[in-house]
């Protein structure tokens, strides 16, 4: 070993301590903003649950007074109606969230399927893809409010179904519990559908085309490969999209609370844990209701959560050379 | 559906099925078909309306385009007693630019730390971001809110922009990105050159990443713009701060026998245009990087 190859084996070792410092710096504007935007008010938000804090009629300051348990308590004790508040929220965001995910999980599932066979061979895919996607990007506030519009007594759907002779009077599609919540599952069925194919068709894509080949060569029809290869294999990727969509599910806000103009009807039918949340912070910074029903619904996002994090992990610890080439399949295909 | 034994052969399958085939294919279509119409109906129905004039809108339900489109654009445009759209429309762009921009510069930083350099904590610092990529900022909102009253940030830009440097989803994006596509090497070259590091993410990294941040960019953009929850919450009591979803918010609660119904369809036209415009150039690029984003649920 020459002198001058120890040299540079030093100085290289040298630079690479002082390199370090860079990973600091350049992570530190990250975690600076993301203490201070996300989980320090997280934990003041955990903090507030313990307090009694609000605007009495808007105008009186209540507290900050210490009470425990109590905010968890009142949330999970019958009201004056003999129901429990926050588990009625959650089954109204649970109920809705469900009747638009089945038909979207289904369809996603099918339309991926379609999309991906040799032997359909699906013409126009390109454009299909573009418009069943599109409704995910419009805004969701502006959407709601166009079927507010639509929907509405003198509407133009009411006034299309008087036309066509099958109503006599305007139907009131936001007074009746089924229809408004059928609306609401309609809109987010529309707005994810389009996603969910385009994720499943990446993920049929992934799965080695031999064996569908393989499969169809040893006499199984389509629906047999369906059920016996092509679900099976998709298994992993299928459940990852409904926990993600669940997530996504458990925020719903901006389409009901539009739609209901933020009071929930008819009779709190149409009431999600978010628009209760907001409910609290605007109306009287109830800061501490609020922090106990963000609590509840943190802990729901967190333990679907790990589940995500954890499939995640799984298939980053597997290096990311796979996931490159499937990449690069899907792009091929799209 | 016939069935065959294995004697039968995978030909056989394949010539006898030829009318199957074509049946399925027409169930296929006809299923693509009434897709389309649903998601295309509404917004039809969206623009049909906002070409029509109040009285026509009062009058009946009529599928076809009519003339007073542009009058209607004109009133929405200039419209300040309901909503001043384009005041609107600036704030969201203003709002939407800045944290595309911070979100994806960032993103795109931080993976860069955690993927080009060596240092204590990496893993932690990396597991950590994985850990709360998924947990949504509404339940923070309270605490969030108050420290905005506290210093006195309500009815400011900043808390709704700069909270976008940190984006869990956005930098898992960029890493895996990196990971496919930087090799160390291009920057030990760079540093034998006697470029800092700083100066090398900025003119050696970020060119190599512009598809990814181009990804990205729009993602939040989008997001940005839409995005209705926390802005309601900080602009409520400020009218001329509103963005454009609060502004579509408000439309809900007027009394609309005594507005102008054209001019309300023209609005949600406007809420819908920009995004509408980037996807109709974009539409290729952004579905063939739908499943990058997949973690936004």
């Amino acid at each position: 070993m020459s002198n001058l190859q120890q040299d540079t084996l030093r100085k290289k070792r040298r630079k690479s301590l002082s390199y370090a410092k860079w990973g600091y710096i350049f992570i530190l504007p990250f975690f600076v903003i993301y203490i201070v935007c996300s989980l320090i008010p997280q934990f003041i938000t955990v903090y507030n649950s313990f307090f009694e804090n609000y605007l009495k009629g808007g105008l009186n300051q209540v507290g900050p007074n210490f009470v425990g348990f109590d905010n968890y308590k009142e949330l999970l004790t019958p009201g004056r109606t003999g129901e429990i508040m926050v588990l009625k929220y959650m089954g109204n965001t649970m109920l809705m969230w469900i009747m638009g995910a089945i038909p979207q999980i289904v369809i996603a599932l099918v339309l991926a399927v379609w999309f991906t066979s040799y032997r359909l061979k699906i013409k126009g895919q390109g454009f299909f893809k573009t418009v069943i996607y599109m409704p995910n990007l419009i805004m969701a506030s502006a959407f709601s409010m166009l079927f507010v519009t639509l929907f509405s007594d003198g509407g133009p759907i009411n006034q299309m179904l008087q036309n066509a002779g099958i109503l006599d009077e305007p139907f009131k599609f936001f007074d009746v519990i089924i229809s408004i919540r059928s609306l609401i599952a309609l809109m987010n069925f529309l707005m994810w559908f389009g996603n969910t194919t385009i994720l499943l068709m990446a993920g049929i894509m992934g799965i080695d085309q031999s064996i569908f080949e393989a499969a169809t060569i040893d006499g199984a029809k389509s629906t047999q490969v369906f059920f016996k290869v092509t679900l099976p294999l998709l298994m992993p990727i299928v459940v990852y999209t409904v926990i993600t969509a669940m997530i996504g599910g458990i925020q719903m806000y901006d389409v009901p609370q539009i739609i209901t103009n933020g009071r929930g009807t008819p009779m709190n039918s149409t009431m999600t844990m978010v628009m209760q949340l907001n409910k609290y912070i605007s109306n009287n910074k109830n800061y501490g209701m609020g922090g106990a029903l963000s609590v509840i619904i943190f802990i729901f996002t967190a333990i679907l959560s790990i589940f995500v994090f954890k499939s995640m992990a799984a298939q980053y610890s597997t290096n990311a050379q796979p996931q490159k080439n499937y990449k690069k399949k899907g792009a091929k295909k799209a | 559906m016939s069935q065959y034994t294995r004697k039968d052969s995978y030909a056989g399958e394949a010539k006898s099925s030829r009318g199957t085939l074509i049946l399925l294919r027409v169930l296929v279509y006809v299923c693509l078909a009434i897709l389309t119409f649903l998601c295309l109906f509404f917004f039809y129905l969206m623009l049909v309306n906002a070409s029509r004039s109040n009285n026509e809108l009062m009058g009946g339900f009529s599928p076809w385009f009519s003339t007073h489109f542009f009058d209607n654009l004109k009133n929405a445009w200039t419209s300040t007693d309901m909503v001043n759209i384009k005041v609107g429309m600036l704030n969201s762009l203003f709002i939407a630019t800045l944290s595309s921009i911070l979100t994806t510069y960032f993103s795109a930083l931080t993976a860069y730390g955690i993927h080009a350099y060596d240092f204590k904590g990496k893993k932690a610092a990396f597991t950590f971001i994985m850990a709360v990529m998924m947990i949504p900022p509404q339940v923070s909102a309270v605490g969030f809110i108050q420290l905005c009253y506290k210093f006195d940030l309500v009815g400011s830009y900043l808390p709704l922009i700069v909270p976008s440097v940190a984006a869990p989803i956005v930098f898992f994006y960029m890493k895996q990105y990196m990971d496919s596509v930087l090799p160390l090497e291009i920057v030990e070259a760079a540093r034998v050159d006697g470029s800092n590091e700083f100066r090398t993410f900025n003119t050696i990294v970020l060119p190599i990443m512009k598809p990814a941040i181009a990804v990205q960019m729009i993602f939040s953009f989008v997001g940005s713009w839409n995005n209705y929850f926390t802005p309601a919450l900080l602009l409520g009591s400020e009218k001329s701060k509103h963005t454009v979803p609060i502004m579509i918010a408000t439309l809900r609660s007027y009394d609309w026998a005594k507005r102008d119904m054209g001019a309300v369809y023209m609005f949600m036209v406007l809420a819908i245009l920009p995004v509408i415009i980037i996807y109709l150039f974009l539409s290729k690029f952004i579905i063939k990087n739908v499943t990058a984003g997949a973690v936004k649920g």
